[in-house]
């Protein structure tokens, strides 16, 4: 069962070229292949809540270390996640990349099914090289959606996007593999660590180092760079990939390092996570900070993701049960939020083709339903009743205090006051503020200073464009369903949060 | 029959050059080249096979009872190591049928053909002999040939590179002559595995170090350890096409088989590490190989230069793994061996598909090449991935053993150093990469020149493709065989 997980994502991806010359058809294909991935996913859900985990072998590379994969509660929750988000995703691409006029469609979701093969892969991960060859193929597969625009500019940012990927994954997190293989003769993943009892010392918080900086999809400082960079991506790309799989993915395996590989009781008893911790309380609000600075919205989403994701290497690293089951949930919560803020950024980009934050004054009152979405997903980002982002932040905190680390308690608070600043700024803004056109005259629809180098998303303006001179046409219905979807789904995770906390018991019990 | 293969395997093809040499028909040579090659790939699987079940195969010359006849002696290092020229041989013959009809003049066809057998008849004879001289004989065999093949290149550039390659390959084989000499002057015995047994009674003479000093030089001008690498780039960059893709995945290969040869079992690993501490003085000259040529590599605008500084350096990590004086360590060097030349088989294949078409490899003429040539170009990718140490390739396996080596002698400084040079491999593979990718074609549009290269070339290169993937995903055979070799290697002579 696991391995159609993989398999269904590549036969849809098939299906897509075959498809390739009816854009109808290769969309549905699109569409039932996500819609069947989700589906197995479930019945997986189903075995490992029941107790059960399921395994297979796929091939035996090197003696005695198998690409094999097992799936387990944490890898289900991530699974899970991915897998629903890539239903709406595939929903929001078809409206977004029609509505934007994107060239190479076929290209583009093709190498989406691809990612989210990858993702499979890394999500089921039987064991440490196996996490390692779907994370690099995941990096390798999102190359070609990163550069998708063809410009100088993405091909500058996919060549940082790539160098960091994969420079900190060779010598940082290989390294730490085979060095984790030469001290256990192992890779697999045991509840309880494999390294717990094997290793001491200095060669504990050195290792757990090399793991947090080699896995660059986490983005800890100073390994961000490729997360902004990446945002030349079309919108779907960043969304699904760069605010969920990739980066999920990332601090995924972070997590799982953590749990299965050092295990929490040893990580919390050798103290060899406590430097990391800074590192990562660093990250939360030096992103935070640069967040601020960023009039892009795009830009300014990405460097909210930065900060956001060391909330989860900071759980993890937190090495105590609240810290962890905050860890994982914070994965899925952050998740919903943040695809709605990039679902919400991308819907502007097409209708009004607006992508700086100050030239949103006043475009709420025309897109209502898109600036009441962003707010929802601002709530649960921030971690503020009635949403799901609340909860994590909730477990998260207690985890901090049960470390005896009140400093990050602080940290916390300051970083959910600047999220909520600088994310508000654009609700209001579109509610409140006064519309550019009266501001800035008959500019219009043409190019804004500064626009020129955001999306290269110029000259792609569709015909109906012009008519609307320099006005918002609809947001494509396709992409406000998706919207619409996962912005209840923060408001329902308020009230329901119980299968993710189940999930993360099983992990990691209180 | 079968009792005669190890013979056989080098007199096929040492037959089939004349006659090669006679038929004065390329398409005829081409087939006779051919059908050589792959006899003796099947006869080294055979022969690999026999060893593996049923250990030792000592063949007698002529019924001359060894040590004062010449032995043919089959041992699983050696055995692999035919395996491994037999193959780059078997996938590079049939490449050679296009490719060499473009870049060689039609009258010298022929003789081209016998001049490839005879080298490949070299190779295999250094492998499979167990007598010191033969092995000089057929280095000088194969690396006269060698000289020949390279010299055939399209440019005149070609006969200096041949020239100064001839200078500096004869130095080598003088070296190697002396060593042998020396050896024979102690021992009276030219028979390797006679002078294992006699050798440790005389370690203690400075005659015997003298020797290995002698050797020693000797070998490494031939497998081209930095620095005495410089014969390397020139001849790999104007030999023709396929003798760079041949050349470059056996020549080394078979002289770091040497190495291990002399040093480990005529020598004794006990000699080699502990009276001659091989091990540190190879390990400096390997990390300064490694890193140095990595980041030449990095700096070459024609991309057959490029792929041949990474050569050298790709020799620092068969030469690093041996340093380790271990035998996780060795089995990194042997499978090294095989890995490197499935990979830089298919690059030097691939670049060959990509001078048929548009004549150069500059760096410059490949922009837009993805496009044009989008098989030729994935082969590319697929072995530069392999060359960077992707996992589910053959690179990865050798990186695995290589830095699993280092951990285990507690030199991690060492392994840093080798993931820190496959992301240097990582940029110069990837310069190709944008190039041909990233860069729009700037030739003429309607162009018929620029077109995807014909199926004869492909074919072969995608076998050696298909065998990067296989062999990445499916290691445990080659690992085993490495590994077992690795033993017998630090254990001395086998039963």
């Amino acid at each position: 069962m696991l391995w159609l997980s993989l398999a269904v994502p590549v036969v849809g991806a098939a299906a897509i070229v075959l498809l390739r010359q009816s854009p109808n058809a290769r969309e549905a294909a699109s569409l039932v292949t996500a819609g069947a991935l989700f589906t197995i996913v479930l019945q997986v859900y189903a075995a490992v809540s029941e107790g059960g985990r399921p395994s297979v072998v796929l091939a035996e590379p090197i003696p005695g270390i198998p690409l094999a994969l097992e799936a387990e509660p944490l890898g289900v929750l991530f699974a899970l996640v991915a897998s629903f988000l890539w239903i709406v995703t595939t929903m929001y691409s078809i409206g977004y990349m029609r509505g934007h006029h994107e060239k190479n469609q076929t290209r583009f979701y093709l190498f989406f099914a691809f990612a989210i093969a990858s993702v499979m892969g890394v999500a089921f991960a039987g064991n440490l090289f196996t996490l390692f060859v779907f994370y690099e193929l995941l990096s390798l597969t999102t190359f070609p959606l990163v550069t998708h625009a063809g410009t100088d500019k993405a091909k500058r940012a996919g060549r940082v996007y790539l160098g960091i990927l994969f420079g900190t994954s060779i010598a940082f997190q290989l390294l730490a593999i085979v060095w984790t293989y030469a001290i256990t003769g192992t890779l697999d993943f045991q509840d309880g660590g494999i390294l717990n009892g094997r290793a001491a010392g200095a060669v504990v918080p050195v290792l757990l180092g090399l793991y947090v900086f080699g896995i660059g999809k986490a983005a800890v400082m100073p390994f961000h760079r490729w997360l902004p960079a990446a945002m030349v991506a079309p919108t779907p790309v960043s969304a699904l990939l760069h605010a969920v799989a990739v980066v999920k993915a990332g601090v995924f395996a972070v997590l799982k390092v953590a749990v299965y590989v050092f295990g929490i009781d040893f990580l919390g008893a050798s103290g060899a996570s406590v430097w990391l911790m800074w590192v990562a309380a660093a990250t939360i609000i030096l992103g935070s900070l640069v967040a601020f600075t960023k009039d892009n919205l795009k830009a300014r989403l990405a460097y909210s993701t930065v900060s956001q994701l060391s909330y989860v290497v900071l759980g993890a690293m937190l090495a105590n049960s609240w810290g962890v089951i905050g860890s994982g949930m914070h994965i899925a919560m952050h998740a919903f939020g943040k695809i709605t803020l990039f679902f919400c950024a991308g819907a502007i980009m097409v209708a009004a083709h607006k992508s700086e934050v100050s030239q949103l004054g006043g475009l709420g009152r025309k897109m209502p339903v898109t600036f009441a979405a962003f707010f929802i997903g601002t709530l649960s980002i921030v971690g503020l009743p009635p949403t799901g982002g609340s909860w994590s932040k909730w477990f998260l905190g207690l985890g901090s205090l049960e470390a005896g680390q009140v400093g990050l308690v602080a940290v916390l608070m300051v970083s959910s006051l600047l999220s909520l600043a600088y994310l508000m700024e654009i609700p209001l803004k579109g509610f409140f503020g006064k519309a550019e056109a009266e501001v800035g005259g008959h500019e219009g629809h043409m190019h804004q200073p500064g626009g020129h180098d955001d999306d290269g998303d110029h000259g792609r303006h569709g015909e109906d464009s012009h008519d609307a001179h320099g006005h918002y046409h609809r947001a494509p219905a396709w992409s406000l369903v998706a919207i619409v979807t996962t912005a209840a789904a923060c408001l329902a995770l308020f009230l329901y949060p119980e299968p993710f906390y189940r999930l993360m018991s099983m992990v990691a019990g209180p | 029959m079968s009792v005669h293969l190890p013979v056989l395997q080098v007199v096929v093809p040492l037959l089939a050059a004349p006659l090669c040499a006679f038929l004065r028909n390329a398409r005829a040579a081409a087939i006779v080249a051919v059908l050589a090659s792959w006899t003796a790939l099947a006869i080294a699987l055979s022969l690999l096979g026999d060893v593996m079940s049923a250990g030792v195969i000592s063949y007698a010359i002529g019924d001359w009872a060894p040590p004062i006849g010449i032995e043919y002696r089959v041992d699983i290092v050696n055995a692999w190591v035919l395996v491994i020229v037999a193959t780059i041989a078997s996938a590079v013959a049939p490449y050679m049928i296009t490719s060499v009809e473009d870049e060689v003049e039609r009258r010298r066809i022929p003789l081209f053909y016998a001049a490839y057998l005879l080298c490949l008849c070299g190779l295999l004879g250094i492998a499979i002999t167990g007598d010191v001289f033969n092995v000089f004989v057929f280095l000088e065999i194969s690396s006269l040939s060698a000289y020949a093949l390279i010299a055939m290149g399209t440019r005149r550039r070609a006969l200096t590179a041949a020239f100064r390659y001839l200078i500096m390959g004869s130095v080598g084989a003088t070296f190697i002559v002396i060593g042998i000499g020396l050896l024979y002057v102690m021992t009276g015995s030219l028979n390797m595995a006679d002078l294992a047994v006699l050798l440790p009674e005389v370690w203690d003479s400075r005659t015997v170090k003298v020797a290995y000093g002698f050797l020693g030089v000797g070998f490494c001008l031939k497998l081209a350890l930095f620095p005495l690498h410089l014969w390397l780039p020139n001849a790999y960059a104007f030999a023709p096409s396929s003798v760079t893709a041949f050349m470059a995945s056996t020549a080394t290969k078979v002289a770091v088989y040497m190495l291990l040869r002399f040093f480990l079992t005529i020598f004794g690993a006990p000699f080699s590490f502990g009276v001659m501490a091989l091990d540190r003085v190879l390990l400096p000259l390997a990390l300064v190989a490694i890193v140095s040529m990595s980041l030449v590599a990095i700096f070459q605008v024609d991309v057959k230069r490029l792929l041949a500084y990474s050569s050298v350096a790709q020799i620092g990590y068969m030469i690093l793994g041996l340093s380790f004086a271990s035998v996780t360590g060795l089995t990194a060097t042997l499978l090294h061996l095989f890995n490197h030349a499935l990979m830089k088989g298919a690059l030097f294949m691939a670049l060959g598909c990509v001078v048929y078409r548009i004549g150069s490899v500059h760096i410059d003429a490949m922009a837009g090449l993805g496009r044009r040539m989008p098989f030729t170009m994935a082969a590319f990718v697929v072995g530069g991935l392999s060359l960077v140490g992707v996992p589910l390739t053959v690179g990865f396996v050798s990186k695995w053993f290589l830095i699993l080596g280092a951990l285990e002698r507690g030199w991690w400084p060492v392994a840093v150093i080798v993931l820190l040079t496959s992301v240097l491999a990582l940029v110069y593979v990837w310069r190709v990469v944008e190039a041909a990718y990233f860069r729009p074609y700037e030739g003429d549009e309607g162009d018929e020149g620029a077109g995807e290269a014909p199926w004869s070339l492909l074919a072969p290169t995608w076998v050696l493709v298909g065998a990067n993937l296989y062999f990445g995903m499916n290691a445990v055979r080659t690992a085993q065989v490495a590994e077992r070799a690795a033993e017998v290697l630090m254990t001395g002579v086998g039963p």
